[in-house]
């Protein structure tokens, strides 16, 4: 099947529909697995830090929370282009259905971060890190997208006014990434995300369990959203009437 | 004439035939810094790093008041259906508007800022590089708030949103800009952040132009 039938297929809501209702209970379901097993790894198996004793173990919240919040962006200004340049509403929708989990993300975050800076760096917050004030910036740009978005009473158009703000708020992205590579402030360095890892095995595989764990439950969650927003711009249509009857699948 | 001078001449005429709405921005900003010192204490010490913080968020609150003068005329009187119409690039245009704002209302900023400095007792020293930043920073500044102009153009109480919308961009080009400033003040070598705030502001001036080209169509549909 060619990239054009597969286009065409994402652009049309109701196989969006029925793949997100058929993907969910996968996703919740393993989404549930991977945060108990990583939960389980992270706060009871893994070996305590030689610097930091048994606080680091927030990591297992707070990177994967950073993560999903940056992805989410990314494929919410993603999602929000396509919807632009192709005039393919599902893209909207998928746009703003991401925007307010992406952003409770960012700010678990931040707050989680918050948690682990007060024993190890002596501080809830720094103003002047990089990090973390590109990281406040990222949580601005979604509320911005949602807030304009909100803003307009034609839908359509709000969705595309605030699809421009998405996209040129992604270049925020990469400058949080790279902020700890660019300046030496509060926050440190890349642990994971580099060419030689400096984290222990058994420290890092209930990481890579909660990151999964934490990411499937961000999808079931955005999947469940856009289920909404599809049924919430089609509740006129033939078919979303036939699905919501039971009269079809 | 290219269409990027005539559009930038009859803007620039068009602000300064207005020139008492050009006021309006630096009043607000002289009223700011004035409530300041009034709310803290006028010692010298504390007011003098405080206030070159306090001089430059005033000036990006107050270019945000010049926002509606950049769309909101043309659009009121159809000239912008007609710009979105022309065979020229929008983006050309977009660009001509904002040097014509930038000059109409970030040049007497340039002025005022560093009068407000010098009320904090901000040594003469400074001056020059808080001017040289700002002068580096003004550019982006006044293309982050064409964007949320562009993005709230056809809203009818966009007052409120566009803060959100324009000053989280903004947040680099206040860090740079008073970081450059805080470092005068202390003596030491400000080409950093001065750099950044170059860099910045020829990102935004190169790219900018065609997000709020994007933003005005999207807005006029």
């Amino acid at each position: 099947m060619s990239l054009k039938s597969w286009f065409h297929r994402f652009g049309s809501a109701p196989f969006v529909y029925r793949l997100c209702s058929a993907l969910a209970p996968w996703f919740a379901g393993a989404a549930v697995l991977l945060i108990i097993a990583g939960l389980i790894g992270g706060l009871g198996l893994a070996p305590e830090d030689y610097l930091q004793g048994d606080s680091f173990r927030i990591m297992y919240i707070h990177f994967p929370a950073a993560a999903i919040g940056m992805g989410g962006y990314v494929a919410m200004a993603f999602a929000a282009a396509v919807g632009f340049i192709w005039h393919l509403k599902i893209g909207h929708a998928a746009a703003a259905a991401i925007a307010p989990l992406g952003a409770v993300f960012m700010t678990l975050a931040l707050i989680t971060g918050a948690i682990w800076g007060r024993p190890t760096w002596g501080t809830y917050w720094e103003w002047g890190d990089a990090r973390l004030m590109s990281s406040l910036l990222l949580v601005f740009l979604y509320l911005g997208y949602m807030a304009l978005r909100a803003a307009y009473e034609e839908r359509d158009k709000g969705d595309r006014v605030a699809a421009v703000l998405a996209v040129v708020g992604v270049v925020n992205v990469p400058i949080i990434h790279y902020s700890v590579n660019w300046w030496n402030t509060l926050h440190q360095g890349s642990t994971v995300t580099r060419s030689d890892p400096t984290i222990t095995g058994d420290m890092l595989w209930p990481l890579i369990f909660t990151f999964f764990g934490l990411g499937l439950l961000f999808a079931w969650m955005t999947l469940n959203r856009l289920r909404g927003e599809i049924v919430e711009r089609e509740q006129h249509t033939r078919w979303l009437q036939d699905v919501l009857a039971g009269t079809a699948r | 004439m290219s269409v990027f001078s005539a559009i930038y001449m009859r803007d620039l005429r068009l602000h300064f035939r207005k020139w008492p709405e050009l006021l309006n921005p630096l009043i607000f900003f002289a009223v700011v810094t004035t409530l300041f010192p009034l709310a803290m204490t006028p010692e010298r010490a504390i007011l003098q790093p405080l206030g070159i913080g306090v001089a430059w968020v005033a000036a990006f609150l107050a270019s945000l008041l010049a926002l509606d003068g950049l769309f909101r005329s043309d659009v009121d009187d159809g000239a912008m259906e007609q710009l979105l119409l022309s065979p020229a690039p929008l983006g050309v245009t977009v660009l001509a508007k904002i040097a014509a704002h930038w000059t109409a209302s970030a040049v007497p900023l340039l002025v005022v800022v560093p009068l407000a400095a010098l009320s904090f007792r901000v040594p003469l020293d400074v001056l020059p590089t808080m001017i040289g930043a700002l002068a580096l920073a003004t550019p982006a500044l006044s293309v982050f708030v064409a964007l949320g102009a562009a993005l709230t153009v056809s809203l009818r109480t966009g007052g409120s949103i566009i803060g959100l919308l324009v000053l989280p961009l903004c947040a680099p080009l206040l860090i740079f800009g008073a970081r450059a400033t805080d470092l005068a003040l202390g003596g030491e070598p400000v080409a950093a952040p001065l750099y950044f705030l170059g860099a910045l502001s020829v990102l935004a001036v190169s790219l900018g132009p065609l997000a709020v080209a994007a933003g005005l169509r999207v807005g006029m549909e």
